[in-house]
C-alpha cells in the first residue's frame, strides 16, 4: 500500500536536519560571533577552525586513528562472524542456543562494566595505545550483533543451495565466496553499519585504551573542551568532520538499506 | 542426539568466535568478578571480602536512585521512540529518489559519535546564545534553564529521540517492505480501512522488528553515558546521574574497584534478565530447528 503524502515524514526531516544545520553554521562561525549573540547564519563566514584543525597533527591524526581501528575492528568482526553465524544457522549442536543468547547478552553490557578489567588486561597484554586494542575491545559489543544479523540472513538462505555447491563440487571457502556471500550482501551491508556505528561513536573505552599515537578524535575533542573554556566554534567543526565518514557509510550501503535492516528476520 | 559429525563441525566454525569473545569479553567479566569478591590495597593486594560490596551496593540509596532514574528514562525513551518511529515509517515513500534522501537523512544522526551529538545539544540550550534556548525564550518568553531537572531531562530525552528514532523507523520500514502487495489488495477487497490494515496487517508483521527494536533502544538507552555526561555531568544536583555514570564515578574517580566491581555484576544481570525476556519472543526455541524455509 502507498503511503499518501504525510507531513510527519518532513517534519521529522527537519527536526533531524535543524541540529545539523547548526552546527555547520557554528563552525563557519568565530567564536566572538557565536558568544554574542544568536544568529541564524555567519556573518562573518570563516574557515579559521577547519584550517586549523586540518593543520594541526594531533587532530588530523584523531580521524586517522579512528579510522583505522573501526575500519580493524568491521573486518574482525565480519570475517569472524560469518563462519559463527553459518554454524548457528545450518548445525544442531551442543548447548547452541545458550550460546547464542550467551554472544548477545555481551551487545547488551555497557563499556562502562568492562573499563576497568579492559585497561587492566590489555596493557597485560602490552597492546595499550595500539589500534588492535581498541578493535579487540569493541569486539565484545559488535561481534554478537554482527554474528546475530548474519544468522538471520544466512537462515533465509534455502539450504538446497548449499547441497547443491557441494553436489557440484564447490569447496567450502569457495561456496562461501561465490554463493553465499553475495546472497547475504544486504545482511553484510548492514552488519559493516552496526559495527560502524558502535565503534565510530564510541568513547570510553577507546579514550581509556589509547594514550598518545592512537587517541581517537573523540577522545581529543573531550581534551579540548575542558581545557579551552569551551572553543564552540572548533569543535562544531571537529563535529562536522566526524560526519564524514558516517554519510560515506550511508552512501556505500544505501541500496541496501531498505532490505537489509530487515535483519533477515522476517518470516514469523 | 547430536552427531559427532555437526558438533565437531560446528564448533570449529564456532572457535574464532569464542575466542575473540573471551578475549573481549569473558576475561574482563571475570576480572570484574574478581573485584567485586575482593578489596583491593594498593592496587595489587586482594582479600577475600564475599558479599560485602553487593550488600554495600544494594543497600545504598544512591544505586537505587540512579537505577530508578535509569529505568525511567529508558521507559520514556522507548515510549516516546517507538510510537513515533512507527508513525514516521508509515508515511515514508517507499520508492524514487526522495526514498533514497529520507534513508540517508536518517541514518546520519545514528552514525554521528556520542561526543558529538552531546556538543551539538549542549551548544543548541546555551542560554541566550543556542538554537533551541533562543526559540523557547522567544516564544514562551522565560529563561531556558539548565539548572530545572525538568528542563534538562526533556532536553535529554529530545537529544535522545533525535539520535535514535530513526533506528526504530529504519527497523519498521524494512519490516513493512517484507509484507506482500495481495495483502493490501485483499484487505481493499474485504473494505478494510487504514485502520484495520494496520491493526491486522501491519502490526502483526512489524511484531519482531518491533521487538528487535525495542531490545536495542532499551539497552542503549539504559546504558547512557557520553551524551548525558556531556550535557550535564550528572546535574542539576544529581538528577541525571545515571547508572553508567554512577559506576565509571565509582571505579575511576573513587577508584573503589569492589563496589564498582559489584555494581557493575549487577548492571550486568539486569540487562541479561532483560535481554533474555526479548530474546526469548524474537528466537523462539523452535526456530533453531528449521530448515531454511524462510
Amino acid at each position: 500500500m502507498k503511503p499518501r503524502f504525510s507531513i510527519l515524514p518532513v517534519l521529522y526531516l527537519a527536526f533531524l536536519l535543524i541540529p545539523i544545520y547548526w552546527l555547520l553554521t557554528m563552525s563557519f562561525k568565530t567564536n566572538a560571533e557565536i558568544g554574542g549573540q544568536l544568529t541564524l547564519y555567519p556573518h562573518h563566514p570563516t574557515l579559521a577552525s577547519y584550517r586549523y584543525i586540518l593543520s594541526e597533527p594531533s587532530w588530523f591524526w584523531g580521524y586517522v586513528n579512528a579510522s583505522a581501528y573501526v575500519l580493524l575492528n568491521g573486518l574482525l568482526c565480519v570475517s569472524v562472524a560469518l563462519p559463527a553465524a553459518y554454524a548457528f544457522s545450518r548445525f544442531q549442536f551442543f548447548a547452541a542456543r545458550p550460546l547464542f543468547f550467551g554472544f548477545l547478552a555481551f551487545r547488551m553490557l555497557s563499556p562502562a562494566i568492562l573499563l576497568i578489567p579492559m585497561v587492566q588486561l590489555f596493557s597485560d597484554l602490552n597492546l595499550i595505545d595500539t589500534y588492535l586494542a581498541v578493535a579487540l575491545a569493541h569486539c565484545f559489543f559488535n561481534l554478537p550483533i554482527a554474528i546475530w544479523i548474519l544468522e538471520g540472513f544466512i537462515s533465509s538462505v534455502p539450504r538446497e543451495l548449499d547441497e547443491l555447491a557441494q553436489i557440484e563440487g564447490y569447496s567450502f571457502s569457495r561456496f562461501f565466496r561465490k554463493i553465499l556471500i553475495p546472497e547475504i550482501a544486504p545482511g553484510l551491508a548492514v552488519t559493516v553499519f552496526f559495527c560502524f556505528m558502535f565503534s565510530w561513536t564510541e568513547v570510553i573505552l577507546s579514550n581509556a585504551l589509547t594514550t598518545i599515537y592512537a587517541k581517537p578524535i573523540g577522545a581529543i575533542m573531550s581534551r579540548v573542551s575542558s581545557v579551552f573554556v569551551a572553543n564552540v566554534a572548533m569543535l562544531s567543526a571537529a563535529g562536522v568532520l566526524t560526519l564524514v565518514p558516517g554519510i560515506l557509510v550511508v552512501i556505500l550501503v544505501r541500496k541496501h538499506l531498505a532490505r537489509g535492516f530487515s535483519l533477515g528476520r522476517v518470516d514469523l | 542426539m547430536f552427531s559427532h559429525f555437526q558438533n565437531l563441525k560446528a564448533y570449529s566454525l564456532l572457535t574464532p568466535a569464542l575466542l575473540l569473545i573471551t578475549l573481549s569479553g569473558v576475561i574482563p567479566l571475570g576480572f570484574v568478578l574478581y573485584f567485586s569478591l575482593h578489596d583491593s590495597f594498593f592496587g595489587n593486594h586482594y582479600i577475600w571480602v564475599g558479599t560485602t560490596w553487593y550488600e554495600q551496593v544494594l543497600s545504598s540509596s544512591e544505586f537505587h536512585a540512579a537505577l530508578a532514574r535509569s529505568l525511567g528514562f529508558s521507559l520514556l525513551a522507548l515510549g516516546i521512540q517507538l510510537p513515533l518511529g512507527i508513525a514516521i515509517a508509515l508515511k515514508l515513500p517507499t520508492e524514487g529518489a526522495l526514498a533514497r534522501i529520507y534513508l540517508i537523512v536518517l541514518a546520519i544522526p545514528l552514525l554521528m559519535p556520542v561526543i558529538v551529538v552531546g556538543y551539538i545539544w549542549k551548544f543548541m540550550t546555551i542560554p541566550g546564545i543556542g538554537l533551541l534556548s533562543g526559540m523557547v525564550e522567544a516564544g514562551l518568553g522565560q529563561k531556558y534553564d539548565m539548572n530545572n531537572p525538568l528542563v534538562v531531562w526533556i532536553t535529554l530525552l529530545l537529544m535522545d529521540t533525535w539520535h535514535w528514532t530513526s533506528l526504530v523507523v529504519l527497523l519498521c520500514y524494512a519490516g513493512l517492505r517484507t509484507i506482500p502487495g495481495p495483502y493490501y489488495q485483499a484487505a481493499a477487497i474485504d473494505g478494510a480501512g487504514r485502520w484495520s490494515v494496520f491493526w491486522h496487517i501491519q502490526l502483526p508483521k512489524l511484531k519482531l522488528v518491533l521487538l528487535i527494536a525495542g531490545l536495542l533502544r532499551f539497552m542503549d538507552s539504559f546504558i547512557i553515558y557520553t551524551e548525558a555526561y556531556v550535557m550535564t555531568r550528572g546535574g542539576p544536583g544529581v538528577s541525571t546521574n545515571f547508572l553508567s555514570l554512577e559506576l565509571i564515578q565509582t571505579a575511576t574517580i573513587q577508584f573503589d574497584l569492589g563496589e564498582g566491581g559489584a555494581m557493575a555484576v549487577i548492571y550486568a544481570l539486569i540487562v541479561v534478565v532483560v535481554s533474555w525476556i526479548f530474546f526469548s519472543r524474537i528466537v523462539p526455541p523452535k526456530e533453531r530447528g528449521r530448515t531454511g524455509a524462510a
